[in-house]
């Protein structure tokens, strides 16, 4: 008797049929209904009709019919809210019986059911078994708090519940233990800011314990939570790495992977001479080298974690190079990421064998792995020097087999080999040339014209190959067509005498006989050059060039340190931090790596992590900072092709090239989109300024005192720079959302349509959260403004400076960039007010040097005043206090982000004669500013004013203010955004 | 944790799914049939794929896709390994995993996954837990429940969930005493053109079939236990005596189970006259009318050798302490081709 008999198609009136069976007196007949019913539930048939006679059954001795209706009542519960209160009775029963599987089957099961209004009903009964005398049904409550957790936060805090859970994890029952770590992980994660998991040294040494005993999946969690804690000394450091150590002879290869996690961040505070620290390292190498003799799917994850480690401590592997060898019938996902792993260890040392290999993967036929295969030839004459010769004759002989793909492929490494060892290889030219005809990818083909008109001098018939392509020169693509146009200049200017010809040619195909902007205007440019001074054409087309850097795809130094507190997470897979890819990003908290602690460490170990605040904690602002050309350099020409294929959010990613087209429908993908409509009418009344400079023009510009300030508008791209396109905006903030006021006006004659823009990776992650709209065309001379709204969740990269903002925009005619710098007050958040004892617990928290003193000069207010102002750019003043005359303000404020800022704004009526006060006269945590008095007196004339020490409000109203100076003190865990955000102070204060 | 599990078969129909938490809708594997579009084999389905709001964690096996839904940060690793283990499940319960034997017991597969995941945490994980919680079909049990109306459902708690010994379930008994260890030790070779090695190193592991009475306490020894460096542990096995010892001292569970695993990458091959260097030649001929192979084929080489290990591992004895009966003792060696490659 087989259950697919449950699989027969739905006759009419099965429902019927079954409601019957599942009223019948019969036992045996009633079960088989319900089973009947779980199969059809299970191959997703809609039985939800039969809830009422389904819960009927529930009241039954018989375990695996209650079992049964149990797992039914899961299901559909949510569609029967009114009828599943039935089933409450008999949970509350349940949660009472005296076999404790029956407990927890009960408390298991009641937390399954995600309806609101039983969840009150279920507090009482969970009370209990989070207390029960049987740990099997304590770890099962521990799981139940999570349940509730997700369908009633604010009942499971009111309740007490996760007091209880933090509890547990010093049960005696280490299963117990590992749930409630699983458990309060979970609920962790979705408030990140909570101090749930409050680690510390005794927590630290239960969890230890717990670890040896409890199940392999209990081991992952409490790895992952031991992770996050940040010991506080090398010793300890030690003593944990010491008693995780065995887990790495798990079988489990999660376990194994977050122990290596652990160990990898711990040995960051360890001493190099320790001998400690080099057995550690060799323990590390088996357990990575055995993951990889798992299943493909284990293996490929492993990988891309090996990927990490062999670059944050390649000692590790490095004489285990032979294991990254491909299998031929190892999926192609394997064999990519164990190519690149050996690219990463190719060293002098072992050189030979992998280039061996590499050759016999050419031969291979799977195009993807064979063109990566060639090209990581290439990458290792370029990483490794001695190599490089060998390289090139491998390549040569690559290129004798005439595949088609594998020679171009070979043809564009090579032109980096020269370009990185000039003057060496260039007698295989020849060789190169003899394959011109086969060549039919833009890359390639561009390839082989740089090649040729480098080394035009060399190439007896340079001149001839060149005009081969010039036949076709509209139909190639645009890479092909300006490289070819340089190449004929080279050639021109090293043999001017017979190429004359040639090179009008191809200056008038390049300036009269296309479309493309980019051709034309270099055209243009070499035109002048050569016709007015061929001299200075010589030295700027023939200059010399800088040489290609050795490595370009290793991860920047402080996003691998991240990345390695995330491995064995899918952080790890996709090798961005989760604050670019994990839904909501924004509740994500940056991790970093812990400080080496020891004195010994020598002075060669730049790679250590930022010092300062405990890892968990620690808002890294800016994790990344890759080169500033960034992406908007690759716009029109696709995305760029690091890294694994990403198909999430595109907006988050910035991965994906947004002026390309599919614009909408990218978006529209997305969940924070905010329609156009919705964004807040631009400009409110500031004038237009002219210029950059206009941006923090003080003199001019309307405040509002309804949400932040705005500046005015300036131009950010003027017509002469964009083929008459005008682009003037400014920034704002109202109740919670940033958008970009723009004004397009279009001085060009011709009508401009499809207009679109991107930002390039920056700072704060901010990003269009909408497409540019412009509804109808631009005619000459009109002007529409915009209102972008943007999001912070795009994907964050170091600008220099921090609130640099660089934007293309693309219409009908071309695309356009610009750069401009965004006032930091957009970015403060409303909620950025600290309660007090927070604020002085952080204030003391961060260290002095990371604190900032500026002045604010010949601002009139007073305190009162100031902090309104303020306030309505969401800076908010915590506290407030006089001491000896001088008004002390208290302020807190966030970034969108997370960053806290923390300020002392102190003002004082003007003193000429009180000159800068030292901070450690302040009183203890009062460290700061002093008023300088100095300045114009202005108003009517200055006074001192005494307030009640702390957070009174009354204000000293009637005295009014003076021309004054103010000093402003700021903390913050990122030192870097001081300056900016004394800026916006600055600005706000005077507007 | 792992919000919900889906079976599809290679022509792309989902025919299981089950949710730990809130219901996904099936059209999430759409995202999943995309990749399996674009990857042209199954076998090259990528394993992590992102969608929208969800990251769909897949492995292939016995042609089946069995695809996990997670929504938040979990360790790939931990849900890949956890999906490995609902197939050996299947195939423990069942004999073998396939799409028909999976639909004929689809009543008990939906308790054991329901079983196996509470809230998407790992609960019962373990066959021996597993099997006492939920029996197996037999044909012999079906028929008994028809006649008696009993069910596959164990009404006991699951002994040995909470004792130390969270693998071994309590009160086994057995007439025949009997403790079978296979030392199986695999080659994975890549042997180039020109017939030298390129790469070769040994995967090796130890099974076990233990059926012993009580709570019986192993230890096993080894003649050369320092061949063994690189080796995962069943978690049954007492790691510090291990360490100190290099003696395996174990409580094992009930029935069939993976007492270690090895690996090595270059072991003892004793005495060779370096002027008569053994070698293995072969040839290949293609049947008359087969079409002819890509340019250079790789071989794939299968091949047995019966009571040998590679290595040289031997085991030396085998103890039991705290049950007072004489078990029947056994061990078996064997060494077979793993992935053994000739490049031509």
């Amino acid at each position: 008797m087989t259950d697919s008999k449950y699989f027969t198609t739905t006759k009419k009136g099965e429902i019927f049929e079954l409601k019957a069976e599942l009223n019948s007196d019969k036992k045996e007949k009633k079960k088989e209904a319900v089973k009947k019913v779980i199969a059809s539930m299970t191959v997703g048939k809609d039985v939800s009709a039969l809830f009422p006679d389904v819960v009927n059954c529930m009241q039954t001795d018989n375990l695996e019919l209650k079992k049964l209706v149990y797992l039914y009542l899961m299901n559909y519960a949510k569609s029967q809210p009114d009828m599943a209160i039935m089933a409450v009775n008999t949970f509350v029963k349940d949660c009472e019986d005296p076999n404790p599987l029956i407990r927890a089957l009960a408390v298991r099961t009641m937390g399954c059911i995600r309806v609101d209004k039983i969840t009150e009903y279920l507090c009482e009964p969970l009370r209990k078994c989070l207390k029960d005398e049987d740990p099997y049904v304590r770890k099962t409550a521990a799981v139940c708090v999570a349940k509730l957790h997700d369908i009633n936060a604010q009942l499971v805090e009111d309740q007490g519940f996760l007091d209880t859970l933090k509890d547990l994890i010093s049960d005696s029952n280490p299963m117990v233990v590992a749930n409630a770590v699983a458990a309060l992980s979970e609920i962790a994660e979705s408030h990140p800011s909570s101090n749930l998991l409050d680690l510390n040294p005794q927590s630290i040494n239960k969890l230890l314990t717990a670890l040896n005993e409890c199940t392999e999946w209990g081991q992952i969690f409490i790895l992952d939570c031991l992770a996050n804690y940040m010991p506080k000394d090398d010793r300890e450091a030690q003593s944990i790495c010491e008693r995780v150590t065995p887990r790495l002879s798990h079988a489990n290869s999660a376990v194994v992977l977050s122990a290596v996690k652990v160990l990898m961040k711990f040995m960051e505070m360890l001493s190099k001479d320790l001998d400690y620290y080099g057995t550690l390292l060799k323990k590390l190498a088996p357990p990575l080298v055995t993951l990889l003799s798992a299943e493909p799917e284990l293996q490929y994850v492993a990988l891309r974690n090996i990927n990490l480690i062999v670059q944050k401590r390649p000692e590790i592997l490095k004489h285990e190079m032979k294991v990254f060898f491909v299998k031929y019938n190892d999926p192609i996902y394997v064999k990519l990421e164990k190519l690149d792993i050996m690219i990463r260890l190719a060293s002098q040392a072992n050189i030979a064998q992998v280039l061996a290999e590499l050759k016999e993967y050419a031969t291979e036929v799977d195009v993807d792995f064979v063109r990566k295969a060639v090209r990581a030839i290439g990458r290792c004459a370029i990483k490794v020097e001695q190599s490089a010769e060998r390289c090139v004759s491998t390549l040569l002989d690559l290129i004798q087999t005439k595949v088609n793909y594998v020679v171009q492929e070979a043809i564009v490494v090579i032109k980096d080999i020269f370009r990185k060892y000039p003057n060496k290889y260039e007698s295989v030219i020849a060789t190169l040339c003899e394959n011109l005809d086969s060549l039919d990818e833009p890359e390639a083909r561009a390839a082989m014209i740089w090649i040729v008109g480098e080394y035009a001098e060399r190439i007896d018939n340079a001149d001839e190959l060149l005009e081969s392509f010039l036949e076709g020169f509209h139909d190639e693509s645009t890479q092909v067509q300006l490289q070819l146009l340089t190449a004929i200049v080279k050639l021109f200017l090293k043999k001017p005498t017979e190429t004359q010809e040639l090179v009008q040619q191809v200056l008038s195909l390049a300036t009269q006989d296309s479309d493309n902007p980019d051709l034309r205007d270099r055209g243009y440019i070499y035109w002048r050059l050569l016709s007015t001074d061929p001299v200075a054409a010589k030295e700027v087309v023939l200059a010399e060039k800088p040489l290609i850097s050795e490595e370009t795809d290793l991860i920047e130094p402080t996003l691998l340190d991240e990345l390695i507190c995330y491995i064995g997470t899918l952080a790890s897979v996709y090798h961005k931090p989760p604050s670019a890819f994990v839904e909501g990003g924004r509740g994500v908290v940056h991790k970093s790596l812990p400080p080496r602690t020891a004195s010994s460490e020598s002075a060669e170990s730049p790679e250590t992590a930022p010092t300062g605040a405990p890892p968990g904690e620690q808002p890294d602002v800016i994790p990344a900072q890759g080169d500033l050309l960034g992406d908007l350099l690759n716009l029109d020409l696709g995305p760029p092709v690091s890294g694994p294929p990403l198909a999430t959010s595109s907006v988050q990613m910035g991965a994906v090239d947004l002026l390309g087209g599919g614009l909408d429908s990218l978006i529209g993908g997305t969940n924070f989109v905010a329609p156009p409509t919705a964004a807040v009418p631009a400009n409110l009344g500031a004038p237009i300024g002219s210029g950059l400079s206009d941006l923090f023009d003080l003199t001019s510009g309307v405040g509002t005192l309804s949400g932040s300030y705005v500046a005015p508008k300036a131009v950010w791209l003027p017509a002469m720079k964009a083929k008459g396109l005008e682009i003037s905006g400014t920034f704002t903030r109202q109740v919670g959302s940033i958008s970009m006021d723009l004004q397009l006006t279009n001085k060009a004659l011709q009508v401009m349509t499809d207009f679109a823009i991107q930002f390039n990776r920056n700072s704060f992650g901010l990003a269009p959260a909408a497409p540019l709209q412009v509804h109808a065309p631009l005619s000459p001379n009109q002007t529409v403004e915009i209102s972008l709204p943007l999001s912070t969740v795009g994907s964050v990269m170091k600008m220099e400076p921090l609130n640099n903002l660089q934007v293309a925009v693309k219409n009908n005619i071309d695309v356009f960039y610009f750069s401009t710098l965004y006032p930091l007050h957009i970015l403060f958040v409303e909620d950025g007010k600290m309660d007090r004892q927070m604020f002085l617990a952080t204030w003391k928290d961060i260290p002095n040097e990371n604190e900032a003193q500026f002045q604010i000069r010949d601002c009139p207010l007073n305190a009162e005043a100031a902090s309104s102002k303020l306030q309505s750019s969401n800076i908010f003043t915590v506290a407030k206090r006089n001491v000896e005359g001088q008004d002390m303000l208290y302020q807190s404020l966030k970034l969108t982000n997370g960053i806290w800022v923390l300020a002392e704004l102190r003002i004082q009526p003007g003193n000429p004669s009180c000159t800068a006060w030292p901070s450690r006269h302040c009183p203890s945590w009062v460290l700061l500013a002093v008023l300088v008095g100095g300045g114009l007196w202005r108003g009517f004339g200055g006074g001192n004013f005494r307030l009640p020490v702390f957070g009174c409000c009354m204000s000293p109203s009637l005295l009014v203010p003076v021309v004054q100076d103010l000093e402003l003190s700021l903390k913050c865990r990122a030192p870097e955004v001081s300056q900016h955000v004394y800026q916006a102070y600055e600005t706000i204060l005077k507007n | 944790m792992i919000h919900s599990l889906f079976l599809i078969n290679s022509s792309g129909d989902i025919f299981l799914e089950k949710h730990w938490k809130s219901v996904v809708s099936r059209s999430v594997c759409d995202y999943f049939f995309e990749a399996q579009e674009r990857a042209t084999e199954a076998e090259n389905v990528p394993p992590v794929i992102p969608t929208p709001h969800h990251y769909l964690l897949s492995v292939y096996r016995h042609k089946i896709f069995f695809v996990a839904v997670i929504q938040t940060e979990v360790p790939p690793l931990f849900v890949i390994e956890f999906l490995h283990r609902v197939v050996d499940t299947f195939q423990d319960y069942f004999g073998v995993c396939s799409e028909p034997v999976i639909k004929d017991n689809v009543v008990v597969v939906y308790e054991v996954l329901e079983e196996m995941l509470d809230n998407g945490f790992p609960l019962a994980t373990e066959s021996n837990i597993l099997k006492e919680l939920i029996k197996p079909p037999t044909i012999l049990r079906t028929v008994v429940n028809t006649i008696t109306g009993s069910t596959n459902v164990g009404d006991q708690l699951p002994t040995g969930q909470l004792s130390v010994v969270p693998w071994r379930r309590t009160g086994v008994k057995y007439t025949n005493n009997e403790a079978y260890f296979d030392v199986i030790e695999e080659i994975d070779a890549i042997i180039d053109k020109s017939g030298s090695t390129i790469t070769a190193e040994i995967q090796g592991v130890i099974d076990a079939c233990v059926k012993l009475t009580g709570m019986p306490d192993l230890t096993l020894s080894f003649m050369n236990p320092r061949l063994l460096d690189d080796v995962s542990f069943h978690p049954c096995v007492r790691f510090k005596r291990w360490e100190s010892e290099r003696i395996l001292s174990f409580i094992p569970p009930d029935g069939n189970f993976r007492l270690l695993s090895y690996h090595m990458l270059s072991w003892d091959v004793g005495k060779i006259n370096p002027q008569k260097l053994p070698s293995l030649k072969g040839t290949m001929s293609l049947q008359a009318g087969a079409s002819k192979p890509d340019e250079n084929p790789t071989i794939n080489l299968q091949f047995k050798i019966q009571q040998l290990a590679i290595s040289g591992l031997k085991v030396n004895r085998l103890d039991m302490y705290g049950e007072k009966y004489k078990p029947f003792k056994g061990i078996k060696y064997m060494t077979k081709a793993g992935k053994f490659q000739v490049r031509t």
